[in-house]
């Protein structure tokens, strides 16, 4: 009787455990049938979660700014001066939210109104910006400075064609990355270095003004 | 003494019962004409360690060893191909713009300067998959090269 009972237990254990192991294993197969879908959707959850984040974000700064909403690049501006300044402060956690934040506001970037050779330019911007943003998200700090070196060049093209409402000061700093240097674009003349932080936080020069 | 081995008994049977669980196997016949070795001109040294240390991971054909047939190991394996893969993909190298294709260079360069790759866990199995010191500057030299030509 007793064998019976210590034998029903086992079954049903293994069933149990079957049961769970099977369910991760269905979850499994869905994201293998979807492939890179579903990864995307994922990623799309995702962003659509910072993008809630974000309009938070945006409207408070909005009042603060005063600066023209989503979709332009002006949105994308202010995002990434708001992760620059995270990186000047050394807060790698700011720099995370501020990172998601920018890949979203770098994804609703409307690109319509410009010609087709200036779209397709701008998609493949925008396109390596998003990654590096996302990145900038997931990261340590070294990695997050590593990622918006690339960044800050991206979105220094961009405003090539774009254009800027509000003057923009390119800085650079000779001694980053191996003394191959980084730059990085500010609202602000005053040197405030996002590689070092408060390492070297005045290491850098002006290297040009964008109007 | 008894409850020892029924947990046995029940971990047992179960790691039988998952060895039935299919993973899907990263496994591929064709290489595609956006494969990053039939674009690029590389040589021949480059090739095999690119094939050695990255492509398990970073492309759509893995070459398993046995024990990565058996779960829950299989698994393990699956994420980290799937996770891989999605940040890069040799076989589809072709289909990044070159803007993308510098970042992706320089990246790959960061995470090999930095022996962030090829992965511990990776390499401690895979004895042929680290790279010396010598082919580690090889190799950076010559993605460099490859970047600045982009």
């Amino acid at each position: 009787m007793s064998k019976l009972k210590s034998t029903l237990g086992i079954v049903a254990i293994a069933f149990i455990t079957l049961t769970a192991m099977s369910c991760k294993d269905n979850k499994n197969e869905q994201n293998n049938a979807d492939g890179n879908h579903s990864e995307m959707s994922a990623d799309e959850d995702h962003s659509k979660m910072n993008h809630d984040n974000s309009d938070e974000h945006h409207d408070g700064d909005k009042k603060e700014m005063a600066m023209s909403g989503d979709g332009n690049s002006q949105a994308v501006l202010k995002d990434y001066f708001n992760l620059k300044n995270a990186l000047v402060a050394d807060d790698n956690a700011k720099a995370k939210e501020l990172g998601a934040i920018l890949a979203t506001s770098l994804g609703k970037l409307d690109i319509s109104k410009y010609t087709d050779a200036q779209q397709s330019d701008l998609k493949d911007i925008v396109e390596d910006a998003v990654e590096h943003a996302e990145h900038i998200a997931e990261s340590d700090i070294a990695h997050q400075r590593e990622h918006f070196k690339i960044l800050s060049k991206d979105v220094t093209d961009m405003v090539a064609i774009t254009g800027t409402e509000m003057k923009i000061y390119e800085q650079f700093c000779p001694m980053y990355d191996n003394n191959k240097g980084g730059a990085w674009l500010s609202m602000n003349e005053e040197i405030r270095n996002p590689y070092f932080g408060d390492k070297m936080l005045k290491c850098g020069k002006v290297q040009r003004e964008i109007n | 003494m008894k409850v020892v081995k029924i947990i046995a008994i029940v971990l047992l049977v179960a790691f039988v019962g998952i060895q039935f669980m299919p993973t899907t196997r990263n496994q591929s016949d064709s290489v595609p004409s956006t494969d990053f070795m039939l674009v690029n001109n590389v040589p021949e040294n480059i090739q095999k360690k690119l094939q050695v240390s990255c492509y398990d991971c970073h492309s759509n054909n893995t070459q398993y060893p046995w024990y990565n047939q058996v779960q829950p190991v299989a698994w393990f394996l699956e994420d980290h191909i799937k996770e891989g893969k999605a940040e890069l993909n040799f076989n589809e190298w072709d289909s990044l713009s070159n803007r993308r294709k510098k970042s992706k260079l320089r990246s790959i360069i960061k995470q090999i300067e930095s022996d962030e790759m090829p992965l511990y866990s990776y390499t401690l199995i895979h004895k042929d998959a680290s790279f010396s010191e010598a082919e580690k500057q090889e190799l950076i030299r010559w993605i460099e090269q490859l970047k600045d030509s982009i």
